[in-house]
């Protein structure tokens, strides 16, 4: 089974400060680290499962500058065999659009049965790309999914709803699956696969290797635009609760009740 | 002059990070308490290679080199300076004396053993009446046909409770002075071995440490390490190589114990505003960060001599195990001055920091000792 795989490389930002830059555009950068996407994580787990049940081969595409091929070598040592990375100045600044468009491109050379991205990105919280890459591709696909069974040419997935409800969708191979985090448990590679990794090429494509316009890519080919980003209002001062455990779950109980959330 | 790590080296400590912040810290508090060798995330380790990162491949190991095997020690330690040094033990004490002196059918038997935790390794020099005193060491092994009987104490050894494969120093020849002391491979189930109780230490409680007593234990010749009378050579490389982790562990617990810190001081109000805000806060930070970061370079420089294969880095080694020792205990004090009255509780983890970090100026040669190598290597002809 030919298994492509999207991955994003994203900023950390649990723990981090976040600070909007001089542009007012995009997030002070410099001293954040970075790694892969959470559920890009999941997927390329979900990939190298289904090639150790059915053999072929996993190719991890990520569009990013070179500082990406560490998030990329990270995924070869975690069993990925191939990895392109799609990058050219003209690049920059693509929204989700722009970037479907981009890895549309480089995928559709490529032969696949099946392409896995994750269900959201971290950084910007879009959940684009993904499907966006299944209709340019022409393919069927499915979102959120926690489960994926494949027979024949036929995959059975189970996707995640809300309210805990679970949608199962039928569909014939090639197609897009948007992985869910949760559906595996992700590994962690061994020295000797991360020695092995490093010792893979990863092929470098541009906007001209892939033969795109450049109108087609960057914030030329993006149909939306950040404009301004801005931190969140402060709000309320938080109520802090204080006490015996008993007393502050008991009034933490009132208080999910008084707002309806259980 | 090149400061960067490689490649493999960088993914190498992003994901020992990460395994040590999933796996290790989340039952770090726990085996404290209990003491409990923690052999399921050992066992977690081995898979991924890091019980024997400078194995070499066709022995069972990763092949990675001693700047590698330095990270690998640090990540752990951060989180759990137990589960660090059973790791720096079953690496540099056990599996590299083997691998660095032993012939190819010990190196065969034990060294894939050791790397794959099928069996843990720990390493006997040290004894009741002497520890940095090499040539007041008691053990004896003394030929019996086909086997050496070897008889003595080895005391404080980490991992002994739990360890299969020992590392042990004992005369062959007391008259020689310390030319006649030899190297031995001794397996945990030889007749005549038994280990002792496991000892209430004051920190790095998981790590089964215990006695070891040799009563006319039956040691096969072929389990000679080296040559009869090499001991105390093959000692003292390994403590150089050890030395480099002990500093790499160091590092770690010191990093973890300013992280814990920087953490907490950002929490913490106090008279109206977070303690960091407060001057005197943050130059026991910005005192912490130095001191980590030059321990740092001295451990990691010490490792790039190593790998460079350069013949001798004693005085390196000592340097980077003292000085991050050092630096070790700053950090830990300064965690716990900062954390205030929760420092001095086991709710918070740098109260088991501080327990862990006296140790670093201990064993493996204690800071008095490093000083001694330093300055001989410094003052002589």
């Amino acid at each position: 089974m030919e298994i492509v795989v999207c991955m994003k490389r994203v900023p950390e930002t649990g723990d981090a400060e976040i600070a909007v830059d001089s542009t007012g555009r995009d997030i002070v950068r410099d001293r954040l680290t970075y790694d892969i996407n959470e559920s890009d994580n999941y997927a390329l787990e979900e990939a190298v499962l289904l090639k150790e049940k059915f053999g072929g081969t996993v190719t991890l595409v990520s569009m990013g500058p070179p500082e990406t091929d560490e998030t990329l070598r990270m995924g070869l040592a975690k069993g990925g065999d191939v990895a392109v990375r799609l990058w050219d100045h003209r690049f920059a600044r693509s929204d989700g659009h722009a970037t479907a468009f981009v890895l549309a491109k480089a995928i559709r050379e490529m032969e696949f049965d099946l392409v896995l991205t994750g269900c959201i990105a971290t950084d910007d919280g879009r959940t684009q790309v993904g499907v966006t890459i299944a209709a340019l591709l022409g393919i069927p696909h499915a979102t959120y999914v926690m489960k994926v069974d494949i027979e024949d040419g036929i995959a059975t997935v189970q996707s995640e709803l809300e309210g805990g409800l679970i949608a199962v969708n039928r569909m014939k191979t090639p197609a897009l699956f948007t992985i869910q985090t949760g559906i595996n448990e992700p590994r962690y590679p061994s020295l000797i696969s991360i020695k092995k990794a490093t010792a893979k090429e990863i092929r470098t494509l541009t906007l001209d290797d892939l033969g795109l316009e450049a109108s087609s890519a960057g914030e030329e080919g993006s149909k939306t635009k950040i404009v301004k980003l801005t931190p969140p209002p402060v709000g309320k001062r938080a109520e802090i609760l204080e006490g015996a455990p008993e007393v502050v779950s008991a009034r933490l109980t009132e208080i999910f009740k008084e707002k309806g959330m259980i | 002059m090149d400061f960067d790590l490689t490649q493999d080296q960088r993914l190498v400590q992003e994901m020992v990070r990460k395994f040590a912040v999933n796996e290790l810290e989340p039952v770090a508090s726990e085996i404290d308490k209990t003491g409990e060798f923690p052999w399921s995330n050992i066992k977690k380790m081995a898979e991924l290679g890091l019980l024997g990162v400078i194995v070499p491949e066709e022995y069972g190991g990763a092949g990675l080199d001693f700047l590698s095997l330095a990270i690998v020690i640090e990540e752990i330690s951060k989180v759990c300076a137990s589960t660090g040094v059973i790791v720096a033990v079953n690496n540099s004490l056990a599996a590299y004396p083997i691998l660095a002196f032993g012939d190819v059918k010990q190196r065969q038997k034990y060294l894939p053993v050791l790397a794959r935790a099928e069996q843990i390794g720990a390493i006997g020099l040290t004894e009741p009446n002497a520890g940095s005193d090499v040539a007041g060491l008691e053990s004896t092994a003394v030929v019996d046909g086909d086997y050496y009987r070897l008889n003595g104490t080895k005391r404080f050894i980490t991992n002994g409770v739990e360890a299969g494969v020992y590392v042990i120093f004992a005369y062959t020849d007391k008259t020689k002075g310390h030319k006649g002391l030899s190297a031995f491979i001794v397996d945990g189930d030889t007749p005549g071995f038994s280990r002792g109780d496991h000892e209430d230490l004051m920190g790095l409680r998981a790590t089964g440490n215990c006695e070891l007593i040799f009563e006319d234990a039956k040691v096969p010749k072929e389990n000679l390490l080296g040559e009869e009378g090499q001991g105390f050579k093959i000692g003292m490389h390994t403590l150089d190589v050890s030395r480099i982790d002990i500093g790499a562990q160091s590092v770690g617990i010191a990093q973890g114990a300013l992280e814990a810190s920087v953490k907490y001081a950002k929490e913490r109000t106090a008279f109206g505003k977070p303690i960091a805000q407060f001057q005197l806060i943050q130059a026991m930070v910005a005192e912490m960060a130095t001191q980590i970061e030059a321990a740092r370079f001295l451990v990691y420089h010490a490792a790039y001599l190593k790998d460079k294969q350069v013949p001798r880095f004693s005085k390196e080694a000592s340097m980077a195990k003292w000085f991050a020792a050092e630096a070790c205990l700053n950090a830990v004090r300064k965690a716990v001055q900062v954390h205030g009255g929760y420092g001095y509780t086991k709710d918070y983890p740098v109260e088991r920091y501080y327990r862990d970090a006296k140790c670093m100026e201990i064993y493996e040669g204690t800071t008095e000792i490093q000083k001694i190598v330093i300055a001989r290597s410094l003052l002589k002809d």
